[in-house]
């Protein structure tokens, strides 16, 4: 922990800055490095808007399951069954949309409920029965997969003639009525307003932390971070803007984001996952529904990839059987990329969805430079292995 | 050769911040049982993790003399070479393996690179017969009844030819017969030539067996005496045990006035259905309102086990028996929520286990337990909760630099009182507090007593478990002794004596 910025040289608080917080700037220098490599190597390509947005919608669901994945990872269980559920609601949503012509959203909102109990059945059995999760929800990746073939058994993959579902993962935000068609307005100002929120909430945090004498970072670095993420954020917004605008999944994931990253932080639900993963007995001595908390978070990991098998057969605007293949080991990468702790009781969503990035960033231009599929999943499975060592050991370290 | 098989010549062992072992001397003969006593924290098993090597050479000074040479073990597979062997309170077998393949598990006998287990069975089932284990060599440690199981942890032993068997409380778990079972085996034992030490707390066993006693006090020897000069009387021990000069260390309350009941049990009573027996028998206990009620007993009394059985039971003990009395109102707690819920609070011995979350900050481990006051809507409030936490950082004396500290670069004693703020957060009527003043050093024992007369002055109950026996004394209001799940003595503060107390809690 820093010192209360007394007199000292920037370059020396720079270097204490990112010594202590090593493991955080890691993660966004692997996505520059990712970035650059494979603008380099698909000479500019990779940055072009159109796969700009594509990586968007491409990794839109495995944003949505990495989100959930956090909770139940930081709570130190496991989910590998969130593939196959997402591939089966997935289905059901197709069915229901081409074969009973229910309307779009009802269908949505149903196979939200069914990843509800799905959540609700593989919580029980890890509370209540005592089955440890990762044997629940292998057995759940047995089952998943099962009806979901079973599902799909009669008619083989389902086209999904629906434009509105299908816009949810290909679609864009329409934009203002007075829009010139060069730019896209609406896409724009949300960056504007984006940028000046996060400027408002870090510097209302900065100035409460001041009040209460907590150590700050000095305003210049304060300055340079927020230099540093407002361009970023204008920067991928003007990209989008001038093509199509903001895709609907990143308002989706946005969304979901904002919801979970508000549970976490400010919420007492929020204070009790950290406080479980830290000493599950200590919270249940805390007097902490220990049973209830971890129930909730495995209702909400299904629900999401009932989300994300949506968001996926929409993406592809129909259901395969094969939906749903190693969708959990880029959810539980993205995760633990984006620093929650092997050990539990640390992480943040917000970070997770970087995490999601750099995994997401990975397939994307390995797809773009035209690499075999078999050593994309080598790859994939080596930087995972690095980042999770990588944690394990700065942590052992900073203790 | 000397008499003696074994010496510890001015032994000191540190850890950080505490002296365990301050110039320990400590003298086996040849072929003798050599008992070692002291309270609590006396130093007793850490003398023996020296001399088995479990705290290796160059952790400590001073020397081991073993058969006339100086000994300087790495592991525990150094001294077990030499032929002394440690046996746990906690047994290390391996429940789901057969009586031989423990007996021989770590020092397996091999045909080459194969394990020989024709040789394993033949011998196994002689070392079982040797400690007077009469059952089939194949059958589950599991299966065995814990004064069986610590027979095999001989057995063991035994095959690894032993010369000096160091055994920590082995009948601390065992009842009357299996007790003088073992009792018989280690005379036995001592006829054919093997020196046994033996750590207890059971007096009784003690002056029945023992050749030599040794008694340990605050890490040094006190006296060793010879029971074949004299009859050493069980009276003689606990003075010696416990002959420590009270010092002033203990601040006084300055008013006392004790209002109504506010916690009773009447007749608990409890079953651990993990070891299938009643841990707790008929306890009767209460608190009023403004007193601090000592609850004194030795390690495996049964003492936290109680606290937690009414502390909304997350161990899920089977409540057998007995009811639970809160300002008069009869109580069930189904979890520790409950609990909290109804006033009542248990700050644990074990602050690092399941007391606190280390990679937290302060402020997060003060709120946890009461976050319901500081949430609107859906928010937690945290402008309030900094206020809070630095409320009680203050008050309490917490020295970290802000309360933004990770719990995990505190001292022992400020994380203990990181306890104490988040369960005073509760504003609780009962706190139980178990073994609060463990690990910690004078100073911060200070704050902490002061602050528990603060508390009961200000109308709060408290209950506080210990086996320190100057601290219960010195603080407490009036005082139960605890032994074997059982009450056997309640004292008020005047009628108290160490002695009187002692004798009480070695009771059986």
């Amino acid at each position: 922990m820093e010192k209360k910025n007394e007199k000292k040289g920037l370059g020396s608080e720079v270097a204490q800055i990112m010594k202590s917080n090593i493991r955080d700037y890691m993660m966004y220098i692997a996505l520059v490095v990712i970035m650059v490599f494979f603008t380099w190597k698909t000479s500019g390509g990779f940055m072009q808007a159109r796969n700009i947005a594509n990586l968007i919608n491409q990794a839109g669901y495995v944003a949505i399951l990495a989100i959930g994945m956090t909770l139940i990872l930081i709570l130190v269980h496991i989910d590998l069954s969130v593939g196959y559920v997402a591939g089966f609601c997935g289905a059901v949503a197709a069915i229901l949309i081409t074969k009973y012509h229910i309307n779009q959203w009802i269908a949505i909102l149903v196979v939200l409920v069914l990843g509800l109990c799905i959540g609700l059945y593989q919580g029980t059995l890890v509370t209540r029965v005592g089955v440890p999760a990762f044997v629940t929800t292998l057995a759940g990746m047995f089952i998943f997969r099962g009806l979901l073939n079973l599902t799909l058994q009669d008619t083989g993959t389902i086209i999904i003639p629906n434009e509105g579902f299908n816009a949810l993962s290909n679609g864009f935000i329409p934009d203002l009525p007075f829009g010139n068609g060069s730019i896209h307005i609406l896409t724009l100002l949300i960056g504007v307003v984006a940028v000046i929120l996060m400027i408002y909430s870090q510097l209302k945090q900065r100035n409460n932390k001041v009040k209460y004498n907590f150590a700050v970072p000095s305003m210049p670095v304060f300055i340079t971070k927020m230099v540093f993420i407002s361009v970023i954020i204008m920067a991928i917004i003007w990209v989008l803007a001038s093509y199509s605008g903001l895709p609907w999944t990143a308002v989706i994931v946005g969304v979901v984001l904002m919801v979970y990253n508000y549970m976490l932080n400010k919420t007492r639900l929020g204070r009790y996952i950290y406080g479980i993963g830290g000493n599950a007995q200590a919270a249940e001595l805390s007097g902490i529904n220990v049973k209830k908390v971890t129930l909730f978070a495995f209702c909400s990991m299904s629900t999401l990839a009932a989300l994300a098998g949506v968001l996926y057969t929409s993406r592809l605007q129909s259901a395969t059987p094969t939906a749903g293949l190693g969708f959990e080991l880029d959810a539980i990468a993205s995760s633990y990329i984006g620093g929650v702790a092997v050990s539990g009781g640390i992480g943040r969503v917000t970070n997770t969805i970087i995490g999601t990035l750099v995994i997401m960033s990975l397939t994307n231009g390995m797809n773009l430079m035209g690499v075999d599929i078999s050593y994309q999943y080598v790859v994939k499975g080596i930087i995972f292995i690095i980042a999770v060592a990588f944690d394990v050991r700065t942590r052992g370290k900073s203790k | 050769m000397s008499e003696y098989i074994l010496e510890m010549k001015n032994i000191v062992k540190e850890f950080p911040g505490v002296k365990a072992l301050n110039d320990v001397n400590f003298k086996v003969k040849k072929g003798e049982i050599h008992c070692l006593v002291g309270e609590n924290g006396a130093g007793k098993s850490t003398l023996m993790k020296v001399l088995s090597g479990v705290h290796p050479f160059g952790t400590y000074t001073g020397d081991i003399i073993y058969n006339d040479e100086v000994q300087q073990y790495k592991t525990i597979a150094d001294s077990e070479e030499k032929g002394i062997v440690i046996i746990y309170q906690e047994l290390a077998l391996i429940p789901e393996l057969s009586l031989y393949e423990n007996v021989y598990f770590g020092h397996e006998i091999m045909k080459g690179k194969n394990i020989d287990w024709n040789e394993t069975i033949v011998q196994g089932s002689e070392m079982l017969k040797k400690v007077g284990l009469d059952v089939d060599p194949s059958m589950k440690v599991k299966n065995l009844g814990v004064g069986k199981q610590q027979l095999v942890e001989i057995a063991k032993a035994l095959s690894k030819n032993v010369k000096v068997l160091i055994l920590d409380e082995p009948t601390a778990a065992l009842n009357e017969d299996d007790s003088q079972n073992l009792l018989n085996l280690i005379r036995e034992l001592k006829n054919q030539g093997v020196t046994s030490i033996m750590i207890s707390h059971k007096l009784r066993e003690i002056t029945a067996i023992a050749d030599t006693i040794t008694v340990l006090r605050d890490g040094a020897t006190i006296c060793s005496m010879d029971c074949h000069e004299h009859e050493v009387t069980e009276a003689e021990i606990i003075k010696h045990m416990v002959g420590r000069e009270m010092d002033n260390i203990y601040p006084k309350r300055e008013k006392k006035e004790y209002g109504d009941i506010a916690l009773e049990l009447k007749d608990w009573t409890v079953e651990d259905p993990a070891k299938g027996r009643e841990i707790l028998h008929h306890v009767n206990i209460n608190v009023r309102k403004g007193e601090i009620v000592g609850l004194q007993g030795l390690m495996g009394a049964g003492r936290t086990e109680l606290a937690l059985s009414v502390f909304g039971n997350p161990s899920g003990y089977k409540l057998t028996g007995g009811d639970v009395y809160v300002d008069g109102k009869q109580c069930h707690f189904k979890n520790p929520k409950a609990a909290i819920k109804e006033g009542v609070a248990y700050v644990t011995e074990d602050r690092k286990g399941n007391g606190l979350i280390l990679i937290q900050d302060i402020r997060y481990n003060t709120t946890i337990a009461n976050l319901e006051s500081l949430t609107e809507g859906l928010a937690i409030n945290q402008n309030e909760e900094i206020k809070v936490a630095n409320e009680y950082k203050d008050a309490i004396n917490i020295k970290a630099p802000s309360i933004e500290q990770k719990l995990s670069n505190l001292s022992g004693g400020n994380q203990q009182k990181v306890q104490l703020a988040k369960w005073m957060f509760v504003k609780p009527k009962v706190l139980i507090l178990d073994e609060p003043t463990r690990g910690i050093d004078v100073g911060a024992k200070f704050e902490i007593y002061t602050l528990m007369n603060k508390l009961v002055e200000q109308g709060m109950s408290i209950i506080m478990i210990s086996s320190e026996l100057p601290e219960v004394l010195g603080m407490s209001d009036r005082l139960y002794v605890m032994s074997e799940g059982r009450i056997t003595g309640e004292f008020t503060a005047e009628e108290a004596t160490e002695q009187k107390v002692m004798a009480m809690a070695v009771k059986s």
